[in-house]
């Protein structure tokens, strides 16, 4: 935080800083630097940054970090409390949470990270596209969007989830199917707001066909809004891949998916306590932290913040 | 308290500054100037401080911006030690402001004559009766030709001609001493310009107002002001009547009257400002 | 170059439809400057619009370069045809560099050589390749437009329809502007078609002007004849009139023309 003011000509912070960029990559360079500098400054939202990268380091390293192995049992060790051996104790079959609750970080990183290469696409393309045309191309695509939107999300998600046999994969498709309507509206809101502006027209004077326009020009309009969105969205991922988990429609074990462990754990709450509540932890601590940087890339990436 | 011999306003060594990441930029540099009861017109590009100085003299700079003054004084009254609440009152009785855009200045969900109204009752404590009829007598002293209809109108329902006497309706109704215009006919059509400057030059003349003028249009100032003021990257660079600005003495301000095209001359290439980077000193 | 005849354009249907522009016809020879002023409202960006092919609501015949042109324009004709717009803030996207938004039309159309041609243009408008990488909140409002300029020159087109091009910018950089936009037009011998509400400028750059009002051409007259005064329609002489500063004489006087 100890900003000075002038930087040394030469160093790093200057090339940074530069008000005449020698090259494309520089000038991106130091936008998402004059980015991070706003960003620094809210102290949550740099913690949920950590929380979050933290997630995908642990994620990365988990069979270096796991101690032990996620589903292999020892069942003369069961239900035993955290100890210097297995650090967060170990579950009625005796595995380790610690390395379960490692390992599960993989599995909901997998899932957010399928959430959001579906979802983000299919929004911006049904928004965009909405936005652009308008006129009976934007009713039948809102109209569509709106089916998709009335339903339930969890209910949906449960009926999608039994019709198909149960897996993380199902889970995931349930959850995209009820998670994009938001992305096509906040979309198509962006695209109507700059369909008319001159830099619009500008192109269209230039003789670009309508795709090359909402692919290279409007949609990185949209980008920054979805960004926040899906960020903030994704403790709500998390939530209900947890929910449909615990409900056994999600990830089946013996996979170390923390919805799952939870429900399997509950009814040793009242004795074993640490068997349901390290993963209700993880949960807990991922979903902040998405919340927590999701709040503050909105405060740095909103348009009408400048 | 007010000082009768003491001029309208008398501004002396106004310092506005701002804190911005990448330092502090100074927006008005040592302003110092005094208003009877006349037309001031101040004249600079963007980026000058003309705004910055009508908002500063009513106390209206946000922060991070710091206002420093040897003294701001309406009629001898120095509005430096007023506390907040004082000041709001003096920004409604004895100071307004007119704002370059009234879309922004008036509430969309109110019609516009209630509002003109209210700004009447909130200084004069007069009843709803009195209030109304006051702001239809104000909305014709504007000309508008149909007061009626405009007093229920919403101010999305009228055009940027309308909307600005309106704001300038709305500004004038507590009879201020002081009015700020800040170019408030730059968004307007040049007949409909001429109109609501002619409305305001009323004002002067028969309410015996001040006027503080901000504009970026060297002719409109030297045909409508009484006395100008140039304003050059945050300092005032010359200060002279209205009539003898084309004789102005200052290079910046005869680059600046040099650089306008014109419809009688010829279609020679336009000399351009040369800035001098002696002026800042 | 470019021949309007007796466009009218309606925004809208049946009974709310606004009738922006009636009865337009105007002929420009190539490597003249034609202007078009008016009030807000008086429809001439709506014609200026209307022959770049960013409004299909219009009938009557436009022809540019002797062709007759339809609702939709082919790429050829943005070649010939391009536009610089008024507010200099809001024609750059605010998420491309110069360098892109100037190499975007070359690769639209295919046209090799980009970086090369992307550093003549900006030195073209005085700029130079310091401002290559920039993005447009990095730039002041004349920088913006030169930029703007630039990437309607790039093409290397025959007309350039100008949109208020200065009115946005102070005094100084609108003298630079302008000074910029004659260069262009000799060193390339352009055609403009330039839309203005201030008849100084309208002067400055043009040979003929039409003054239009609530979507009519009131007067056709040369720039001579404005300049000595011979304006015949009271709708124009008022126009003069209230351009030449304030009057209180004047001001008492001002009419509406319907």
């Amino acid at each position: 935080m100890s900003a000075s003011h002038t930087p040394e000509p030469g160093s790093l912070r200057a090339w940074l800083l530069s008000d005449s960029p020698a090259s494309a990559w520089q000038a991106r360079a130091v936008r998402l630097y004059i980015g991070w500098l706003a960003f620094r400054r809210n102290p949550l939202a740099v913690a949920g940054l950590l929380i979050v990268t933290g997630l995908v380091l642990v994620a990365a390293l988990a069979p270096v970090l796991a101690s032990y192995s996620p589903i292999d049992q020892d069942l003369q060790a069961r239900l035993q409390p955290p100890s210097a051996t297995h650090w967060l104790g170990t579950d009625e079959l005796g595995r380790d949470i610690y390395s379960r609750v490692i390992w599960g970080s993989r599995i909901t990183l997998y899932i957010i990270a399928l959430v959001a290469v579906i979802v983000v696409p299919v929004g911006l393309v049904m928004g965009t596209v909405a936005g652009y045309y308008g006129g009976l191309v934007d009713k039948v695509l809102m109209r569509i969007t709106d089916v998709f939107m009335a339903f339930p999300r969890l209910i949906l998600a449960l009926a999608f989830v039994a019709v198909l046999e149960p897996s993380v994969e199902n889970a995931v498709l349930a959850i995209t199917l009820t998670s994009w309507p938001p992305y096509a509206r906040i979309a198509r809101a962006e695209t109507i707001t700059v369909r008319h502006s001159e830099f619009i027209l500008a192109v269209r004077l230039q003789g670009a066909s309508s795709w090359r326009i909402l692919r290279s020009h409007v949609m990185p309009m949209c980008i920054s809004s979805v960004v926040v969105r899906l960020t903030l969205d994704m403790a709500g991922v998390i939530l209900i891949a947890a929910g449909l988990g615990f409900l056994g429609l999600g990830a089946q074990p013996p996979t170390p998916e923390w919805g799952l462990m939870i429900s399997a754990g509950r009814q040793y709450i009242l004795d074993q306590w640490w068997v349901p509540t390290m993963p209700g932890i993880a949960i807990f601590v991922v979903s902040l932290g998405f919340n927590l940087l999701g709040d503050g890339l909105r405060d740095v990436l909103d348009p009408k913040n400048g | 308290m007010v000082d009768a011999t003491a001029p309208l306003l008398d501004v002396k060594g106004l310092n506005v500054s701002f804190r911005t990441p990448s330092g502090v930029v100074q927006a008005v540099r040592d302003v110092s100037f005094s208003l009877g009861r006349e037309r001031l017109g101040i004249v600079g590009e963007s980026g000058s401080g003309k705004s910055t100085t009508g908002r500063a003299i009513l106390r209206l700079i946000p922060p991070p911006g710091v206002v420093s003054a040897e003294r701001i004084a309406l009629s001898g009254l120095e509005l430096q030690s007023l506390s907040e609440r004082e000041m709001r009152t003096i920004r409604g009785d004895r100071i307004s402001m007119v704002m370059q855009d009234p879309k922004y200045s008036l509430n969309p969900v109110m019609r516009v004559g209630e509002q003109i109204a209210e700004a009447y009752r909130l200084h004069s404590r007069a009843g709803r009766r009195e209030a109304r009829d006051k702001a239809l007598e104000m909305l014709s002293a504007v000309r508008i030709r149909d007061p009626q209809r405009v007093y229920r109108a919403f101010p999305h329902e009228l055009s940027g001609g309308m909307g600005q006497r309106v704001m300038i309706a709305m500004m004038l109704i507590p009879s201020p001493d002081l009015l700020i215009a800040d170019e408030p006919t730059s968004a307007l059509d040049v007949t409909v310009r001429m109109q609501i400057l002619a409305i305001i030059d009323d004002m002067v003349r028969e309410r015996g107002m001040g006027l503080v003028f901000i504009s970026h249009d060297l002719n409109l100032v030297a045909s409508f002001c009484d006395r100008v003021l140039i304003m050059y990257a945050g300092r005032v660079v010359e200060e002279c009547r209205a009539s003898e600005l084309a004789a102005a003495r200052h290079p910046y301000t005869r680059g600046l009257f040099s650089c306008l095209p014109r419809i009688e001359a010829g279609k020679k290439t336009l000399p351009t400002l040369e800035r001098d980077p002696a002026w800042l000193a | 170059m470019i021949e309007v005849s007796n466009l009218d354009v309606r925004f809208g249907h049946a009974r709310s439809a606004v009738h922006a522009v009636r009865g337009v016809s105007f002929t420009v020879p190539r490597g003249a400057t034609f202007g078009l002023v008016g009030e807000s409202g008086s429809g001439k960006s709506t014609v200026l619009r209307a022959i770049a092919g960013l409004n299909p609501d219009w009938t009557g015949d436009v022809r540019v370069g002797g062709e007759a042109q339809g609702r939709s324009r082919s790429r050829a004709f943005y070649k010939r045809v391009q536009m610089v717009f008024q507010d200099p803030y809001g024609s750059l996207h605010p998420r491309h560099t110069v360098d892109r938004a100037l190499g975007e039309p070359l690769r639209i159309h295919g046209i090799g050589d980009i970086e090369r041609r992307v550093i003549a243009a900006l030195e073209a408008v005085g700029l130079g390749r310091a401002f290559r990488f920039r993005y447009p909140h990095q730039l002041s409002g004349g920088q913006r437009q030169r930029v703007a300029i630039a990437r309607a020159m790039i093409l290397e087109p025959e007309v350039l329809l100008l949109d208020e091009p200065t009115s946005a910018l102070d005094v100084s950089v609108q003298a630079e502007v302008l000074n910029l936009l004659a260069g262009l037009r000799s060193e390339h011998a352009l055609t403009f078609v330039l839309v203005s509400h201030d008849l100084a400028v309208v002067s400055h750059m043009c040979d003929r002007l039409a003054v239009m009002n609530h979507g009519r051409v009131v007067e056709e007259l040369t720039v001579d004849a404005l300049r000595t005064g011979q304006a015949t329609q009271p709708y124009t002489r008022q126009l003069i009139a209230a351009s030449e500063g304030y009057d209180r004489e004047t001001a008492r006087g001002l009419v509406d023309y319907v």
